[in-house]
This record gives C-alpha cells, sequence and structure tokens, in this order.
C-alpha cells in the first residue's frame, strides 16, 4: 500500500466545560454525528459524515477546556507494536501507557504517550469499520455521493490539529523520524532565519495532518480542524456560525501555508474549531516548503497579511 | 420582557452599554467598536468569548452579574468569590465596575518569533 506505518489522525479528545452545550455545538452547528454516549465517564463520541471508523471526535465534561489527547489510526497490529517499541526508544518520549481494548467504545488497544511538546498522542490500529452512510444496495455498493439528514457545517472528516508547545525541534524530530512523516511546509524565523517556528507534517497525502508552532508552553491546543468541499461551503459556514451566534476568531479567508480556505471559530468551552477546503497533494518526495519571518502574516492570513493578536495568544 | 441595558464601566478606560442576556466582553467589544474605550495598553483582550483561554479575565469591583461556567485553568474557585471572572461569562444584572486582570496572558503569546 502506498500509505504505510501511520496511515492518518484517528480522533481527538476535547474537554469541554458543560457536556450538553458542547453536544449542541458539534452536531447541531458543525455537524458532527454521534455514534455513542459514556455516562459513567462524562464521555460522548462523534465522527464526521464521512469518517468510516466508528470515531473521530471525543468529548469529555472536565472544569477546564483544552485537548486530552490525539490519536492515530496505524495499519495493522504488528505496525502498532512496532512503532510503540521505536517511541519509547527514541529517548524523546515519556508516560508511556497502554490503554485496554474497549476502553474508546469499538475501538482496540491503544499505546499512549507524551511527546517533547507535553501533548499527549496515541497510536492504535483497530477501530470498527462504520461506513458513511452513502450506501444505496447495502454499506459502499453504488453510494451516493452524501448521505441524507445532515446538519449544519457538516464537513466530511475530523482532519488535523494545530498544537502549541516549546520544544518544537523534539517534536518534529519524533514525527519525522520515528513515525515517518512529511514535513510539508515549515516557518522560519530568528536573525539567520534558522529557528524553526512552525512545523505542518503530513503522514499521508495531505498538506499537514499536524502542525506545531513553537510558543513557551506546554501542551496546549491551537485548534481542531475540518474537512469541507469547496470555498462555497467555507462561506456557508460562517453563515452558519453568525446565524447561531458562535464566537468566530477570523475567516472566511485563505491561509498561505497549505493555501487552504479557512474559518476559525470557537465551541462553547472555548476550543478553537476550524473548517477548510483546498490545499494540495502531499507526496513523501515533495520538497518542503519554507516561509520566511518577513512573510509570516501572509503564511497564515494570506489577504490581511498580518496576524491577528488572538491567533498567537488564544489557546486551550 | 424587555431586554434591560446597564452601564459597564472598565476602570481607567471609558464605559459602555450591556443587556441583561449579553455577554459583558460582546458589550465591551462594541463600546471600543464606537470609540468609548480610551487609553489601553493594547487593544481589548478578546480571545475565544466562551470561557476557555482566559485572556479576558477582569475583576469585577461593582455591580451584579451571573455567570457561566469558566475554565478552572484560569480562574479559581478563589478567583471567582473574589469576583475574578472572564468577561466572556459573565452577563450584568445591575450597572457594572471592572478592572482588567489580565494575569493569564502574561506568559502567553507574542514570543514565537524572538529568539532571546
Amino acid at each position: 500500500m502506498a500509505v504505510s506505518g501511520v496511515l492518518r489522525p484517528g480522533h481527538v479528545a476535547l474537554r469541554v466545560l458543560d457536556l450538553d452545550a458542547a453536544i449542541h455545538h458539534y452536531t447541531k452547528v458543525l455537524g458532527l454525528i454521534e455514534t455513542a454516549r459514556d455516562d459513567k465517564t462524562k464521555r460522548v463520541f462523534l465522527k464526521a459524515w464521512d469518517d468510516f471508523d466508528h470515531h473521530s471526535v471525543v468529548l469529555r465534561e472536565a472544569d477546564n477546556s483544552g485537548m486530552d489527547y490525539m490519536g492515530w489510526k496505524v495499519e495493522s497490529p504488528a505496525v502498532l507494536k512496532k512503532l510503540a517499541a521505536d517511541v519509547k526508544n527514541s529517548g524523546l518520549c515519556t508516560d508511556f501507557e497502554w490503554i485496554a481494548a474497549g476502553e474508546h467504545p469499538n475501538t482496540g488497544e491503544r499505546f499512549r504517550f507524551t511527546v517533547p511538546t507535553g501533548h499527549s498522542m496515541e497510536l492504535f490500529a483497530e477501530k470498527d469499520y462504520v461506513g458513511n452512510g452513502c450506501g444505496t444496495n447495502g454499506p459502499d455498493i453504488n453510494p451516493d455521493p452524501w448521505p441524507d439528514g445532515l446538519q449544519g457545517i457538516a464537513p466530511s472528516n475530523f482532519d488535523h490539529c494545530l498544537l502549541y508547545g516549546d520544544d518544537l525541534d523534539g517534536v518534529v524530530k519524533l514525527f519525522r523520524d520515528v513515525l515517518g512523516f512529511g514535513l510539508a511546509e515549515q516557518v522560519m524565523a530568528g536573525p539567520d532565519g534558522e529557528l524553526m517556528i512552525g512545523a505542518f507534517l503530513s503522514c499521508s497525502n495531505k498538506a499537514h495532518d499536524i502542525a506545531f508552532i513553537r510558543q513557551p508552553v506546554k501542551n496546549k491546543l491551537h485548534h481542531a480542524s475540518f474537512l469541507l468541499g469547496s470555498w462555497e461551503q467555507v462561506l456557508r459556514a460562517g453563515d452558519i456560525l453568525s446565524r447561531t451566534k458562535t464566537s468566530i476568531d477570523i475567516g472566511p479567508t485563505r491561509h498561505g501555508i497549505t493555501r487552504g480556505e479557512t474559518i476559525y471559530f470557537f465551541d462553547p468551552s472555548g476550543n478553537r474549531n476550524e473548517v477548510f477546503s483546498g490545499g494540495y497533494a502531499y507526496y513523501p518526495d515533495k520538497r518542503t516548503v519554507t516561509w520566511t519571518e518577513s512573510e509570516l502574516g501572509a503564511a497564515i492570513f494570506y489577504h490581511d497579511r498580518k496576524l491577528n493578536e488572538a491567533f498567537l495568544s488564544v489557546f486551550t | 420582557m424587555a431586554r434591560e441595558r446597564f452601564p459597564i464601566t472598565l476602570e481607567g478606560h471609558g464605559s459602555g452599554h450591556g443587556f441583561d442576556d449579553e455577554r459583558v466582553l460582546v458589550a465591551l467589544e462594541r463600546a471600543q467598536g464606537f470609540g468609548q474605550l480610551k487609553n489601553m495598553p493594547r487593544r481589548l483582550p478578546v480571545g475565544c468569548r466562551r470561557g476557555g483561554c482566559g485572556v479576558c479575565r477582569v475583576r469585577v469591583t461593582g455591580g451584579d452579574y451571573r455567570a457561566d461556567l469558566m475554565s478552572r485553568a484560569h480562574v479559581s474557585a478563589e478567583d471567582e468569590a473574589a469576583g475574578i471572572v472572564l468577561a466572556c461569562c459573565i452577563y450584568p444584572q445591575s450597572e457594572l465596575y471592572l478592572r482588567l486582570e489580565p494575569i493569564a496572558v502574561k506568559e502567553k503569546g507574542q514570543k514565537a518569533v524572538k529568539t532571546d
């Protein structure tokens, strides 16, 4: 197979202050589909309509906001064992833990570890295939292009996260050298332009599956992002967000980095969400795109050509 | 029932008006848009507007309000008892007096392109 090892972001687990308010936002405004609920641990599991595994978003009620962890689907149980050993032996990570199968519903065992920026990451190989509901003569037989009954913005997939942390060099080394990601784009700054302050990493054909920005903090979430099919859908998302009086951060606009068309907004607990479209196909033999400090504004927001203050200072 | 409208004063900077079902931060954003807030050291600190990021931390020095849930990472139970809240999560129930209390942003942000 062409995409091997780590296949894709499998799930993101977010802390929310009020579970009912969060469920309303994530199902009625963002338009994900609830697939399971665990009242004992105050967790809800959801997926975007074209995510074919059981869930891709976990919401957990807590007294503060932010990200609990992000999970990565790998190609097989054997690869899971190998990558877990590689992560342990890398000397870059801490807090290793095997989570039993079934702790997430319909999911096999997960290997959890803490990366150099302080974020918890997981690898797993098995999660039940539930499909996208588009088949007309049985699952995946003669499918329609999209299912009935979608609500709100209704992105097709959970796509990536952007995370803030201090040890960018360590985390980039981990994702490139141990987990096999490619560096699609980088932002360089400093007197000689040799300090990496942003890294956009791909394990697949996407322009990014995860991104990190160097900030003097540990374990912070900038945003969790979901995929739309067109610029028109991003504009429609803006209409839905305003109509529902959702807190909009910036957009619709375009990123220079990855060329994505985007709008940022906040869930009812202040976790930033993005829906976006566009970008390009990444391949392992593609050369890394570099953004320099002088063009940082256009790199982040291509039309404004400057950072809004909230981009760097607001995170959970 | 008609919405009640109250003056909201940000100490040292000026006054605007808010409604009893409106987040105080949103009222302050409008006041800033009208040019009613002066001598701000920086722009009004507006972040997520939903109680998660902590940048709009204020101390209520006078008046009544009701509050939504706020992240305990930025407002402890002791803070909240002392009137330290996130402006995005409170709704005025009388005339209000506020003071910016931005300790949560001290170590945040703006350092990504500095190399020292």
